[in-house]
């Protein structure tokens, strides 16, 4: 009995070791420089807010972290639908200044491996940009980072909360190099097919709550005859 | 006992090893799809949204009632043209499968809807604002991820009014008809030449 429960109580300190390992473990995915920042090619800032309660609408299953809003939003209940969140904001240029509305769809992957510090979310924008054409971005996001260096250690913080500064790309595919396929659709940006960047700033996370501080931001890059549009 | 405690360890570490490998983190609710082969070449995938139940959101300056309750639309000049609706999306069997965006905007001449299907993948598609002849637009598939990625073809959208009386029967649905068309991709060398 007793040779029983100390090789349950070594299981124990295994399974411990194991997940501490996989936390922090400082070889696995690392943030990586974005491609595009050491790109030659002219590149499209656009910025937005990622705290649910300041986006025009955010709603999921209803049961996640991060509430909807407002509260009377339709929640994605369904099963099929139960692990998505969708979100409507403002885009800002880069200057801050309002240049559209964007809207995001994400949903937990099934290619999501912890053992490679891979924590995936499937992504796709829609970005409406008046005056200039509407923009598809679809993407698989690695969580990966953002949880080990952030959400764990909010959840082990006696107050359940996180300030710091953390900066990340989140964008790991499908472009070889880590970058999202961009699309344009309506306007000057018809016929585009180029490829983007999404990153994470966050200042503030609650465990109980999801992030209360953080801006995200898209890089998307111009073939030299979009960029050469004054209205770019 | 140092022995047993040793092969404890190494247990844990292998158990969790194993189930991290083994189980999917992830594992999506799927509906099995229901695609048709058209007459012409292509497959045909009917979607609706039910109108309003399936409505998540109507996106546009001076709303009087927006949708939903309490939400804040922005009153920025530069966004006034621009009306962006979100939907829960249906397949034929009346299941809900994904979600959806409609947005139409004063300073452009398409109307892009984009599907999120979540086992799948997203669809976006472009089409003409001058609805046809019948009510039907039609536009083509611009871009899609996943599963559509490699799928060009176009898309149709019409309003199909609820004509049961049922009492709880929807005033509508939008019906999407998305044809989608692979593009052909040769096995082998012998059949580029």
């Amino acid at each position: 009995m007793r040779y029983l429960v100390v090789l349950l109580v070594g299981m124990l300190v295994g399974i411990s070791m194991f997940v501490a390992a996989l936390i922090y473990n400082p070889f696995m995915a690392d943030r990586r420089l974005s491609p595009l920042s050491v790109a030659d090619a002219e590149v499209m800032s656009l910025g937005y807010t990622n705290v649910a309660s300041e986006s025009i609408v955010f709603t999921n299953d209803g049961e996640s972290r991060q509430r909807p809003h407002p509260a009377k939003v339709l929640q994605l209940w369904e099963a099929p639908i139960r692990l998505t969140s969708m979100m409507t904001t403002v885009i800002q240029d880069a200057r801050g200044q309002t240049a559209g509305i964007g809207v995001k769809f994400s949903s937990r992957s099934e290619k999501t491996r912890l053992l490679n510090g891979e924590a995936l979310v499937d992504s796709a924008w829609y970005i409406y940009l008046p005056g200039r054409g509407s923009l598809f971005i679809e993407q698989s996001e690695n969580f990966w980072p953002f949880i080990r260096e952030v959400a764990f250690p909010a959840w082990r913080s006696s107050a359940n909360k996180w300030k710091g500064t953390w900066l990340g790309d989140m964008t790991a595919g499908p472009g070889a190099l880590g970058t999202a396929r961009v699309t344009g659709g309506a306007g000057n940006l018809r016929g585009l097919d180029t490829t983007g960047v999404e990153s994470l700033s966050a200042r503030a996370y609650s465990a109980d709550d999801g992030l209360v501080s953080a801006e995200g931001r898209l890089l998307v890059e111009l073939p030299s005859i979009v960029a050469d549009d004054d209205s770019l | 006992m140092l022995k047993t405690f040793i092969i404890g360890v190494l247990l844990g570490i292998a158990a969790a090893a194993g189930a991290l490998y083994a189980y999917p983190a992830v594992d999506q609710h799927r509906e099995a799809s229901i695609v048709a082969v058209a007459p012409n070449g292509g497959n045909v995938e009917s979607f609706h949204t039910n109108i309003p139940m399936d409505r998540i959101m109507v996106g546009a300056p001076g709303r009087k009632q927006p949708l939903p309750p309490g939400m804040q639309w922005p009153t920025d000049e530069e966004l006034s043209g621009i009306r962006m609706e979100l939907f829960k999306v249906r397949n034929a069997r009346d299941v809900v499968i994904g979600v959806a965006s409609r947005t139409s905007a004063s300073d452009s001449d398409v109307i892009d809807w984009v599907l999120h299907l979540p086992a799948r993948g997203s669809l976006y598609a472009s089409m003409q604002k001058q609805a046809l002849e019948g009510g039907l637009r039609r536009g083509g598939i611009t871009a899609g991820s996943r599963e559509f990625a490699p799928l060009k073809g176009f898309m149709t959208e019409r309003w199909v009014a609820d004509t049961s009386g049922e009492q709880d029967a929807p005033s509508g649905r939008l019906q999407l008809r998305a044809n989608y068309i692979g593009e052909y991709v040769p096995e082998d060398e012998e059949e580029l030449e």
